[in-house]
């Protein structure tokens, strides 16, 4: 290690997933990147600056977590090549900062040994140690640390207090590593076999379980994995927070509203009739508040899955679903890139890097555009609440299970396509499942609103961003070169003409159709577009978007509508993702061509069935 | 008799793996899977008993039987 140059110290956080390291890492260098706990949630390699006392400045890398040194997964490859110099444009760390879950150690240790034969500066961090006391694990760091060879240093990775003696312990090993004066451990040679019975000879002689009663986690799995009322709960808490999304909004939407009615009336009263004082109006406010009126909504659902990801019941989620994915074939571990879709897809189809077999992380790439992300909420909920009824059936809310019911047809058709590509395409690999279940955590506070706020600013970030520039477009469009015999002699009502006649069959109009063309780059364009298209549409009385779809649109061809998101690919961020994570345009392709195969088969029965029954 | 026909609750100890899967082998190994170590079985899925939470060494895991097939238990 004599080539450190300009005293520039590198250093990687290494361990098995969900042992904390991306919370040590946002910690030391003020990221906030992602954090959850569920095995899995960091996927790539991260880069971050911190200063200790000794040193200006250390870069430390943040790396998706691995058990051995194999690198089954295109996640566990990352970190092993980060961590050998491997990776295009980086340089290999000058030394490992290998984190473990100090309630796991015994299980873990060996991991240790297998990463001391990196032949680079090695320390372990017992993480999470206040989490071990409790379930009575008494560690020897003394002990642990002669018979590793090793620095051992305890840690509480969320706690300022809990990191104070890690810090202390950095300022020392850092200089050492810059002086040279660090040894490097003597590398192991041994099966992974021997290193296990090497690492249960040290944790049987430094490792003890004082007390052996039953964990606060397996008192609570032994309700919420029970296999009648675990499901149970699974289903209950579904629906609630579907219906929390209904009952609790409704004031923030309102304020919201009354914020951009106002904002509306102003400048109708203080512009003069020109085109500006129509692009302001009809154009901006109401394509963009069309949109940012669901952020109470999109906060709601993500105080809810993010509270789920935090506790540690994601896990149990999966467990409890699992079979049902392995009868259509989908591989255990798909169940976390699926659930990340119900965010958006795109971190969804990353995720999914964390699945080995490569037919199995396809398959589930190509179905989680079918999971209801967040951008489908403003489309629901606009086209609910003007068209179903606000009644209870039971103590639940119609409302709240129509988009329930929505989403569980997602994901329905989700697995119904996996069985089928996993038969056809993808000719029947075998898929395993084989994940720890963490223990439960509270969340941590800060943690939690950083997440809750980051969700909210990027569903603003992309109302300002696509659905901003999209509202002018279409503003132009739909007001020039004549709005005098509405919106048919316009660029948009040309343009709508053209396709109108092929969704004609399934009960889309003309003003739909022209929606759905800016509606390709992000589906809530499709809100803000309506919104326009209507805006501009009604000369004199400018009434809410929902009057306006009440009275130009019929029940079947909202149900028909609604149905169509389900499935309707429209979004250009996740096929250009999907290009990216398979790297070649043939998956997006085809994921372009089913899904709105799908959407147009059943959208079209929807508003066959519904126009016959005389909805 | 494999880890795949233990009962709920029921304790037993890793004797062997089952060398026919060396990729299957390396991971249950990685993830903490190793002879002598003890195991209960605490959970089965809802729908045919699958997948299985088992506890080992502190550490919950959860795996489906195929994957539990691999590996060779006394009970104790």
């Amino acid at each position: 290690m004599s080539v450190i140059e300009d005293r520039n110290i590198r250093l990687a956080l290494l361990g098995a997933p969900n042992c904390g390291k991306t919370s040590l890492f946002n910690a030391l260098t003020g990221g906030r990147a992602k954090v959850a706990n569920y095995p899995g949630v960091t996927v790539e390699y991260r880069k971050g600056n911190f200063s200790l006392s000794s040193l200006e400045s250390i870069e430390l890398l943040d790396l998706p977590g691995v058990y051995g040194d194999c690198g089954h997964s295109m996640d566990e490859r990352v970190a092993i090549d980060a961590i050998k110099g491997n990776l295009v444009g980086e340089r290999a760390p000058d030394g490992l900062i290998f984190m473990m879950d100090a309630s796991h150690i015994t299980t873990h240790l060996h991991n240790i040994l297998q990463a001391k034969s990196y032949g680079l500066p090695i320390i372990l961090v017992l993480n999470m140690m206040d989490m071990a006391a409790r379930d009575g694990i008494d560690i020897d760091i003394a002990e642990l640390e002669s018979l590793l060879d090793i620095p051992v240093i305890r840690c509480v990775a969320v706690r300022n207090t809990g990191r104070a003696h890690l810090i202390e312990f950095l300022n020392e090993w850092t200089s050492d590593i810059l002086n040279d004066s660090i040894s490097i451990p003597a590398i192991e040679k041994n099966s992974l076999k021997d290193l296990q019975s090497k690492a249960r000879l040290i944790t049987s002689s430094a490792v003890s379980q004082i007390n052996k009663t039953v964990s606060l986690t397996q008192k609570i799995d032994n309700i919420v994995l029970h296999p009648f009322f675990g499901v149970i709960i699974l289903a209950g808490l579904l629906i609630f927070m579907f219906q929390a999304v209904y009952w609790w909004a409704a004031p923030f939407m309102d304020g919201i509203d009354f914020i951009f009615s106002r904002l509306q009336l102003l400048v109708d009263s203080n512009l003069s009739e020109t085109w500006l004082k129509s692009l302001i109006s009809d154009g901006i406010i109401a394509g963009v508040g069309s949109v940012i009126i669901f952020l109470p909504q999109i906060i709601i659902l993500f105080a809810f899955i993010l509270l789920l990801e935090a506790s540690g019941y994601m896990t149990r989620a999966a467990f409890l679903v699992d079979s049902l994915m392995a009868k259509v074939g989908l591989n255990g571990r798909a169940f976390i890139p699926l659930l990340s879709s119900f965010a958006c897809a795109i971190p969804g189809i990353m995720a999914a890097r964390s699945i080995e077999q490569e037919k199995d992380r396809l398959t589930t790439i190509l179905i989680a555009p079918l999971m209801t992300c967040s951008a489908r909420w403003p489309v629901y909920i606009m086209i609910i609440g003007a068209f179903i009824p606000d009644i209870n059936i039971g103590f639940l809310g119609l409302q709240g299970l129509i988009a329930f019911g929505l989403v569980l047809g997602g994901i329905i058709f989700a697995m119904i396509m996996a069985f089928i590509f996993k038969k056809t395409l993808m000719n029947n690999t075998k898929s395993i499942l084989l994940i720890e279940l963490p223990s439960y955590k509270l969340p941590v506070i800060k943690d939690y609103f950083i997440g809750l706020w980051d969700r909210a600013l990027i569903f603003i970030n992309r109302a300002g961003r696509i659905i901003l520039p999209a509202s002018i477009i279409i503003w132009f469009l739909a007001s020039y070169p004549t709005k005098s015999n509405g919106i048919v002699g316009t660029f948009a009502g040309k343009i709508g003409t053209l396709i109108e006649p092929i969704l004609r069959p399934i009960g889309f109009n003309l003003e739909i159709a022209i929606s759905l063309i800016p509606g390709m780059a992000a589906r809530e364009v499709v809100v803000g577009a309506l919104a326009t298209i209507y805006s501009l549409d009604s000369e004199s009385i400018d009434g809410p978007l929902k009057e306006t779809l009440q009275n130009s649109w019929s029940l079947p061809t909202a149900l028909s509508f609604l149905v169509w998101f389900v499935f309707a690919p429209q979004c250009l961020s996740t096929l250009a993702i999907m290009r990216k994570e398979t790297n070649s345009w043939r998956w997006p392709l085809f994921a372009f061509f089913y899904l709105f195969a799908l959407a147009y088969l059943m959208a079209g029965i929807t508003y066959q069935v519904a126009a016959n029954l005389g909805l | 008799m494999t880890l795949s026909e233990l009962s709920l609750n029921q304790k037993a100890r890793i004797i062997d793996f089952d060398s026919h899967d060396l990729v299957l082998e390396t991971r249950l190994r990685e993830i903490g899977f190793a002879e002598g170590d003890q195991v209960t079985v605490l959970h089965f899925g809802p729908f045919g008993k699958n997948p299985m939470s088992l506890k080992l060494n502190g550490a919950l895991i959860a795996l489906r039987r195929r994957e539990a097939q691999a590996i060779v238990v006394e009970i104790i």
